[in-house]
């Protein structure tokens, strides 16, 4: 069983150490040209795969533009376009200049200090094992750039797009990266145990969905809810997204997208790739099924918005869980994730906090059921976990439960914290929120200039 | 019976139909327009060229009243669409020739 934070680590030194002890180590070793050509083909397949599952969660930013967009209303189409945009292009250049660096550079427990635009690093292949800096910091900027994409939803509508670009980069150059050095990164949280429990999180359900849920909640607060959105006796008013398809659509895409998020994150092409991906299909069935059965039950009609939600939230809530659980269990997490997000979505337009998409329930709220769900079901050795049967209901106890909490914790208070101090400057400065005639008209042709649909031009 | 027709910004169709519903208007059609004024168009820019944007977004309402209560009816439209700024709008009023509800056949002004 390969340790995660060690082999990102060993990759990543041990890869530039490798290179240039190559010639002494085949000396020193004797091994069989057969077993140099085998391991050597091993790394190749190690860094294709995760690479490929790097292209698929990717392609999840053109999911999350979807659906947002669809969930919102025509008049803001071009300007959620926009933001989803903006955060992959600037999150990208955050996570290279400084992000990188502060999740996975040497440095102390709590923040790296190395490699600052990728400096003194070889970014080729490594000989043996591991993988070479150009596919982790790949694999891992889409990851950071999931994880600030999230929050575009909650904001959508009435964040000034300035706003949000100061944003994206304060969460994928600084934020986010702390949590993934607590965590990935080999840092704090790495080192808490509990008994015999040490933290696990797999593919990201703590470290990105709640990261990104948490974001998106208090950019919610600050913002307030949109104009009109609960009326003068506080009830909610509905606000219909303009374009159910898209939402359809976005949902499949970010489907197919985690097939790349969680088996990836095995950081390895091994036989874990499949069972996390089977785990991660059951969930997303489980999450939309259950959820199609409550909304339809409750209210009525089976809601397709919300049931693109359920399958949603039975992503992320596996996200944690998926190297540790069977299949049945997967089954399990994906269906109370499903009626979760429900009751999140009805609480928060409860107590009038206005998220447009659902991101702060799908994200945040399952994603800490993701965290949690290992310490009632973990069964397997994961290689964070380093143990079997770890979870409560298999005889483990409450520690990795106990454990799975501090995690949590530990993301809500840093998360939380510093996005309260971003969002007050950022209020405070320039202003968050669009004035009231822009989020009237319509954020396109105010920020943008632009039209999502407008009428064809015609020359004779 | 008169046909009120008033070309509205879109984000004030609301405020309109309730008002509207308020004063005992039970139907009306509404369609998405486009339209412009003296307010004219101002220009936006598509990937580095400048162009003219004429037409404005607008809805178009029509009511049909008793010829009795038009005037009022024109007022309540005027004081629920207007936003003291350019763009709000204009109405005016035709007469209806003959009226049918298409269900029942009835016409006239039990049509209404």
């Amino acid at each position: 069983m390969r340790k995660r934070a060690l082999r990102i680590i060993s990759g990543l030194g041990g890869t530039v150490a490798l290179i240039m002890a190559l010639p002494a180590l085949a000396g020193a070793q004797e091994a069989t040209p057969g077993e140099d050509a085998a391991a050597a083909v091993q790394a190749v397949l190690d860094n294709v795969w995760v690479f490929i599952a790097g292209c698929l969660v990717f392609f999840m930013q053109a999911g999350f533009a979807l659906l947002e967009a669809g969930m919102t209303r025509a008049k803001n189409a071009v300007n959620i376009f926009a933001k989803n945009l903006s955060d992959a292009m600037i999150g990208v250049l955050a996570f290279f200049a400084v992000g990188f660096a502060f999740a996975f550079g040497g440095g102390g427990s709590f923040i790296g200090s190395e490699m600052f635009f990728l400096s003194g690093t070889d970014l080729t292949i490594g000989a043996e094992g591991g993988l070479s800096v150009a596919t982790t910091f790949f694999f891992q900027v889409v990851f950071a750039a999931t994880a600030v994409t999230i929050a575009s939803g909650a904001m959508a509508e009435r964040t000034k797009f300035m706003s949000y670009l100061i944003m994206s980069a304060a969460m994928t150059g600084f934020i986010y990266p702390v949590v993934v050095h607590w965590t990935w990164g080999g840092g704090m949280i790495a080192g808490w145990t509990i008994g015999d429990a040490v933290y696990s999180d797999f593919a990201g359900s703590g470290v990105v969905h709640m990261s990104g849920g948490i974001l998106g909640l208090v950019g919610t607060l600050f913002l307030g809810p949109r104009l009109g959105k609960f009326g003068a006796d506080g009830r909610p008013r509905a606000i219909p997204g303009h374009n159910i398809p898209f939402v359809a659509v976005g949902t499949l895409i970010l489907w197919l997208g985690w097939f790349g998020f969680n088996p990836g994150s095995e950081l390895a092409a091994d036989s874990a790739v499949m069972t996390v991906a089977v785990n991660t299909m059951l969930a997303a069935a489980a999450g939309g099924v259950a959820t199609t059965i409550l909304i339809w039950a409750w209210k009525g009609k089976p809601d397709v918005a919300m049931i693109c939600n359920g399958i949603l939230a039975g992503l992320v809530a596996i996200t944690a869980p998926c190297g540790a659980v069977n299949a049945g269990m997967s089954v399990v997490i994906g269906l109370i994730a499903g009626l979760l997000v429900v009751c999140s979505v009805l609480f928060l337009d409860r107590i009038h906090i206005d998220d447009p998409v659902g991101a702060v329930s799908v994200h945040g709220v399952c994603g800490l059921w993701g965290v949690l769900s290992i310490g009632l079901f973990a069964r397997y050795d994961d290689a964070f976990l380093g143990r079997e049967d770890a979870g409560l209901f298999y005889g483990g106890g409450i520690d990795q439960l106990a454990m799975q909490a501090a995690l949590a914790g530990m993301i809500i208070v840093w998360v939380g914290g510093t996005a309260t101090i971003l969002f007050a400057i950022l209020k405070a400065t320039i202003g968050l929120r669009v004035s009231r005639a822009e989020e009237v008209e319509g954020l396109d042709e105010l920020e943008h200039g632009l039209r999502a649909y407008p009428a064809d031009v015609s020359f004779t | 019976m008169k046909l009120i027709t008033a070309v509205v910004k879109p984000h004030k169709v609301g405020d309109v139909k309730d008002a509207l519903k308020a004063e005992g208007i039970t139907g009306m059609t509404v369609a998405e327009a486009q339209g412009f004024g003296r307010q004219g168009g101002h220009t936006d820019v598509y990937r580095g060229t400048e162009y003219v944007v004429e037409f404005i977004p607008k809805t178009e309402i029509q009511v049909i009243v008793d010829d009795d209560v038009a005037d009022k009816i024109v007022a309540t439209i005027v004081a629920a669409a207007k936003t003291d700024t350019i763009g709000d709008g204009k109405i005016w009023v035709t007469s209806v020739e003959r009226l049918v509800r298409i269900r029942t056949g009835e016409e006239g002004p039990e049509a209404i």
